[in-house]
């Protein structure tokens, strides 16, 4: 009824609330207060919702605003390296090779008598883009495949939880060697394929035992009783309530990509050089660990910030969205 | 509040199988649960019925089928008229606007990643021609106000509210689309008992102010004596007993009805000690494997041969067919006589009325 106003209703409804002098009043202080109001913007004046209350809530987080401080860099490193060194990371003299700190060297120089600061540097932008592609693509394929296998279940979610048996039980470190091996350029992608390949499975069964403890739940039953359409009750109603554990597994995950694509530069089927990368100078590194191990401590201390500082994120980000912990 | 003429809102014949299947592959059905075997009742506008039973006798399945949140394996439920089972698509949509729920759970029905103020106007984003889009949070605080809350809390989360305020967004949220009927599951009773006081009289004030028709399910009998015009007992799927609310408290016909009766805790020590109490032996039969002929006789009584072999109707009993006494009501039982629960009195009406939850009616919630 969009031409019969309210008025009636609030009229009666007074009656029974104190009378319909003081609604009256109410409506004007509500009147009042949207242009601005006597205490500045207050608490009821601009409609809030859970990701804008989540952003407030994170701006004024010190753990989100370090970590997000720290990717930001590393992203910046990754796109211009240069920004920050003047070397080249394949300028190497052998006969430096191994030395400790020196001026203009900071980080000394490693087995074949490259600079490490310049190559740790360099190294970042292949493991960020390993690490965040890797996770981005398990958790967008695995948060959907899952999510849907169990809000739609049935023979879906039979055929789906096989599927992800399967590739459970493949190696990890064998379907590596098996499957990259026959790959010959030598960019991420591959790397990043393989690891969405074997890792969605992980994230696709989070989401789906997430997925049907949500869809449980009377404010699911609720917004279908108001005939809200399915795609409206995935992502207003299971979507937020659901996304919790698979934030927190991702992040987790994220670091073991990086390492993986370490393990896998190390086996000889990840990246090879003259690519740089992390993971091919900690393995590089590892033999002449008693010798120079400040070879293998900065590329290391690399990762082990880069996925503390993922982990870190993804921690704040989990605590913003949900509404009890603020 | 007298029955209207017009009913809102009828059930014929309305019946939910919840299949059995065996296998893994080839998936054969070898039996059903019968949550709801054969429910007719009819609600007149600006009435209240209540529906009362014991668990899993099929309340709630009745109420989800009244929302269309489960399709029926048989029966209709007619609107005005219409059977709205076959609808899909916008036609259902726009038939959910006029048949809201409230749910039994506060805890659990409202969603907690979401502000109240996106909780009641979330009705408005799903028919957006409910109320013009400027419109939509003055709409939603005058709905708080309605239901006795702060208009000002509209940006708060469910988590800050206690169970009886959570109810009351609940109970905002079904009015928001300006709904004819309500059907209510258990709406109180996971809320103490003086908070349950305050939404029933909310839930009455908001009847008489909306011209507002309820289906009150609950298992609580002075709980839906406060609130109910009529009253249908539900066991095993089926109504057994229906009537007006004196009809059925002072005057049950249907032994399981007197049961539950009897069952009622009853504040005065004196009459306590006087009355009988109907113990029934045995549990409820699995709605799997539900006995022939009257579904009650395992447990009753009176249960006699005529019961194994026949079905009771739903009619009034022939004892009373040619009366107009409070008993003559339907009753599904081959032996329906009138039994006062508590003897040793008259039969005067509100006399065993249980402890009233609700204080008196007209108040305001506090």
């Amino acid at each position: 009824m969009p031409e019969q106003p309210y008025e009636p209703e609030r009229a009666i409804a007074g009656t029974g609330m104190g009378g319909t002098m003081d609604l009256g009043a109410s409506e004007a202080v509500t009147l009042d207060r949207t242009p601005g109001g006597p205490a500045g913007p207050g608490p009821a004046d601009r409609p809030r919702s859970l990701w804008s209350d989540a952003w407030r809530d994170l701006r004024r987080n010190p753990v989100f605003l370090v970590s997000g401080l720290i990717i930001v860099f590393l992203v910046f490193i990754s796109l211009w390296p240069s920004a920050i060194t003047s070397g080249s990371p394949f300028t190497c003299d052998l006969a430096k090779a191994q030395d400790g700190a020196q001026p203009g060297h900071p980080f000394g120089y490693d087995g074949q008598g490259c600079d490490v600061y310049t190559r740790t540097v360099y190294g970042a932008r292949t493991s960020v883009t390993v690490g965040l592609c890797a996770t981005l693509g398990v958790a967008l394929t695995g948060s959907v495949l899952g999510g849907l296998a169990g809000w739609f279940g049935g023979p879906w979610d039979s055929v789906l939880s096989r599927i992800t048996d399967v590739f459970f039980a493949i190696p990890v470190v064998l379907g590596g060697l098996v499957l990259l091996s026959v790959v010959t350029t030598n960019t991420v992608w591959p790397v990043v394929g393989f690891m969405v390949l074997l890792g969605w499975p992980q994230i696709s069964r989070i989401a789906r035992g997430s997925v049907i403890t949500v869809k449980q739940n009377d404010y699911v039953q609720a917004a279908r009783a108001l005939g809200a359409s399915d795609a409206r009750i995935l992502l207003r109603h299971i979507a937020p309530n659901a996304v919790a554990p698979v934030i927190v597994v991702a992040t987790i995950a994220l670091g073991t990509y990086i390492s993986l694509e370490a393990t896998l530069s190390y086996l000889g089927v990840g990246l090879k050089p003259p690519s740089i990368s992390w993971g091919i100078d900690i393995s590089a590194a590892s033999p002449y660990l008693r010798n120079a191990p400040h070879a293998l401590l900065w590329p290391s201390g690399a990762l082990a910030v880069t996925v503390l500082a993922f982990i870190m994120l993804g921690d704040a980000v989990r605590d913003a969205l949900d509404p009890k912990l603020r | 509040m007298a029955a209207g003429v017009e009913p809102i809102l009828e059930v014929c014949g309305l019946v939910k199988h919840y299949p059995l299947t065996r296998g893994v592959l080839i998936r054969k059905q070898v039996g059903a649960v019968k949550a709801v075997d054969g429910v007719d009742f009819s609600l007149g506008k600006g009435e209240t019925l209540g529906i009362v039973g014991e668990s899993g006798c099929g309340k709630s399945t009745v109420a989800k089928l009244l929302v269309r949140l489960e399709r029926p394996t048989a029966g209709a439920v007619k609107y005005k008229g219409e059977d709205i089972t076959v609808l899909s698509g916008r036609a259902r949509k726009e038939v959910s606007r006029n048949i809201q729920m409230v749910f039994q759970d506060p805890y659990t029905s409202l969603n907690p990643r979401m502000t109240v103020g996106d909780i009641i106007g979330e009705p408005f984003e799903i028919h957006p021609g409910a109320a013009p889009k400027g419109d939509r949070r003055r709409r939603v605080r005058e709905l708080l106000d309605v239901v006795g809350l702060n208009p000002e809390y509209i940006n708060r989360y469910p988590h800050q509210f206690s169970g009886g305020q959570r109810q009351r967004i609940g109970i905002a949220r079904g009015l928001a689309l300006r709904p004819e009927v309500i059907v209510a599951d258990e709406p109180v009773s996971a809320l103490d008992v003086s908070v349950q006081a305050q939404v029933i009289n909310l839930l009455d004030r908001l009847q008489s102010e909306f011209d507002l028709s309820y289906v009150f399910i609950a298992h609580d009998l002075s709980v839906v004596r406060h609130i109910s015009d009529r009253v249908a007992v539900m066991y095993l799927g089926r109504i057994v007993e229906t009537g007006r609310d004196t009809e059925i408290y002072d005057h049950p016909t249907h032994p399981y009805t007197q049961a539950l009766l009897s069952a009622v805790p009853v504040p005065d020590p004196g009459a306590r000690e006087r009355r009988e109490r109907i113990i029934l032996t045995g549990d409820v039969p699995s709605p799997t494997n539900v006995p022939s002929g009257c579904r009650f006789r395992t447990r009753c009584w009176k249960a006699q041969e005529r019961c194994a072999r026949e079905v009771p109707l739903l009619a009034v009993p022939e004892a009373f067919r040619g009366t107009s006494g409070p008993a003559a009501h339907a009753s599904a039982c081959h032996f329906a006589e009138e039994a006062a629960p508590v003897p040793g009195k008259g039969s005067g009406p509100g006399r065993h009325g249980a402890p009233d939850p609700a204080p008196e009616k007209g108040n305001g919630p506090g």
